[in-house]
């Protein structure tokens, strides 16, 4: 189609502007491209002069701040596989069963999970791990992040999993395989990919977070990254930004891989709706 | 013809009880625990931490006392904060500017899209703690890209932080959280029939008027959709504490830090086990409204 010079100079226009749009939002991210190279990193914007890694080599030599990744990361990965592997054995009985009241489960499910969310959640939270003598552990993030994001976790699945014919299941099960073998030798590799978007996302979100991490924990050996993060600051309160901004770069790289991942392999659309 | 089940109830059930245990102790509990302390003078430490005592609705009645209700560092003032918060961040600033975003993404070249959906998408997805550093380093008086910015435009810096500090969380958390509506109102434009557009361009109708008279009133759902989700993750979200700790002299203590303070440096579980009551309802309304939104939606495209 031949374009019209109205068209045209209105076609410049939206891009420009969308361009500038863009640039407004790279800004304050742009700093955190530069300085982890940079020998002199301060707060402000430079090109890095001179172009070193030895912020990083500095990070790795800091044993606090890599137990603290470490530490991200078996919280992380706790809360996922408690998350998968519960959403979908829920998911999966809530699409299959013929038990009664499934949708309302569901709905009463996603209510209350966003009724009990973030501020109104960190009293009671913390009351109940107190109770339960697992503050100050790595089983309270996990356990606590497992129970937040089930619902949504359980939802997503269900949703997927109902979309997926019954009758796979259906001829196993005539050809004598039980509910069980049918869920895990023919159901299982089919909704596996339900079970990643899930996985991806639970992880980013524990991963990232701050609040249940330093509510629940008190000792510095157990701190994950988000909250050691912290201790890149001097006595005085100022950063140490050479550091700190290494270091979080390190810390963002996983969230920053799966999201190339999932939009690599899925598209990203998907991710609409369901970040907590 | 009988239908064939796949699962019968008790095997389900032993599907369930993972979830079910899970979901019953860290949210359904404490949605009860919660209203339970509400009630009591308990405390963190000393002698009300073992043995708290009940005090009906003091702690609510402190709340809401009229005396001090508009105070700073009160509950009031916070309220009213988070209120205002939510209203410019997320309604006004989330939703209109996820709109034009997505508006614009469909005129634009490729790579120009994805370079700016890369920034929003980014800001978006990267941890709250470097995200709240990297807006510190970008906001520092002496040394920040936005004085920089300012000072070679020949205009005069500010210190955002200590001065505007309400408006530095409004822009931080519309910026934050912008890509989320931008996405789901890409896909709302997206499932609009292109012919539609094509018959508005042959009658040489404008961009703003495509907007106005045929995007717009098609994804009316999508935007009431994105404007609960937001507005319930903006009144609860913490991260603004990562950007000013709720200072300079509380003017930035929204709800969520108002009881992080209350309960985890004052102590005073009770009181803030009373503001998350509160909190709580004001949740709840919200996902009521949410699901009997998405209800009506999913009947009506079940139609």
């Amino acid at each position: 189609m031949k374009l019209g010079f109205r068209q045209y100079v209105s076609r410049i226009g939206f891009s420009a502007f969308a361009a500038i749009l863009g640039a407004v939002f790279a800004l304050p991210l742009i700093w955190f491209l530069f300085a982890p190279f940079n020998a002199r990193a301060e707060l402000g914007l430079a090109t890095p002069d001179p172009f070193t890694l030895q912020n990083f080599a500095a990070v790795f030599e800091n044993s606090f701040a890599i137990r603290a990744l470490l530490n991200s990361l078996i919280q992380s990965v706790g809360g996922v596989v408690l998350v998968g592997g519960a959403a979908t054995l829920a998911a999966y009985a809530l699409s299959r069963s013929a038990m009664p009241g499934k949708g309302a489960v569901t709905y009463v499910l996603l209510l209350f999970s966003s009724v009990v969310s973030g501020s109104a959640a960190m009293v009671p939270i913390f009351l109940i791990i107190s109770a339960m003598g697992l503050i100050d552990s790595h089983l309270a993030v996990i356990l606590v992040f497992a129970g937040g994001l089930l619902p949504t976790g359980m939802f997503i699945l269900r949703d997927f999993i109902d979309g997926i014919p019954r009758s796979y299941e259906e001829s196993a099960m005539v050809a004598g395989a039980s509910p069980v073998q049918a869920f895990f030798d023919v159901a299982l590799p089919v909704i596996r990919p339900g079970i990643v978007v899930v996985v991806v996302w639970a992880f980013v979100n524990i991963w990232g977070s701050f609040l249940i991490p330093f509510i629940l924990l008190r000792s510095e050996d157990l701190m994950p990254a988000s909250v050691a993060i912290y201790s890149f600051y001097s006595e005085a309160g100022t950063p140490v930004v050479t550091l700190l901004a290494a270091y979080a770069l390190i810390y963002s790289l996983p969230v920053i891989a799966l999201y190339l991942f999932v939009s690599w392999k899925f598209g990203f659309r998907f991710f609409g709706g369901i970040k907590a | 013809m009988k239908k064939f089940t796949l699962l019968s109830n008790r095997t389900g059930s032993l599907f369930m009880a993972p979830a079910a245990a899970l979901v019953g102790a860290f949210v359904i509990a404490p949605f009860f625990w919660i209203i339970f302390v509400s009630f009591t003078n308990r405390t963190l430490l000393g002698k009300t931490a073992v043995n708290p005592e009940f005090v009906g609705l003091d702690n609510y009645i402190a709340l809401f006392d009229p005396s001090n209700f508009f105070t700073r560092g009160q509950f009031g003032f916070s309220l009213i904060l988070t209120i205002q918060f939510v209203l410019f961040s997320a309604i006004i600033g989330q939703a209109v500017l996820g709109l034009l975003l997505a508006w614009l993404m469909q005129a634009v070249p490729k790579p120009v899209k994805s370079l700016t959906e890369t920034a929003v998408i980014g800001a978006w997805i990267l941890p709250e703690v470097v995200i709240g550093f990297a807006w510190f380093a970008f906001l520092d008086y002496d040394n920040g890209t936005m004085n920089e910015i300012l000072t070679s435009l020949g205009l005069p810096r500010g210190d955002w932080l200590l001065d505007y500090p309400f408006w530095v969380i409004v822009f931080f958390n519309t910026w934050r959280g912008a890509a989320f509506s931008m996405m789901l109102f890409n896909s709302a434009f997206s499932s609009i029939p292109p012919s539609y557009f094509q018959a508005a361009d042959v009658a040489g109708a404008s961009s703003w008027q495509k907007f106005r008279d045929i995007a717009l009133p098609l994804v009316r759902g999508h935007v009431v959709t994105d404007l609960i989700l937001i507005t319930m993750w903006t009144f609860n979200v913490f991260t603004p504490y990562l950007l000013t700790k709720g200072g300079p002299s509380y003017r930035t203590e929204v709800l969520s830090i108002y009881t992080y303070r209350i309960a985890f440096r004052d102590f005073e579980f009770g009181k803030g086990a009373a503001v998350g009551v509160v909190i709580m309802f004001i949740n709840l309304a919200f996902a009521l409204i949410y699901l009997r939104v998405a209800r009506k939606k999913a009947a009506g495209e079940a139609q």
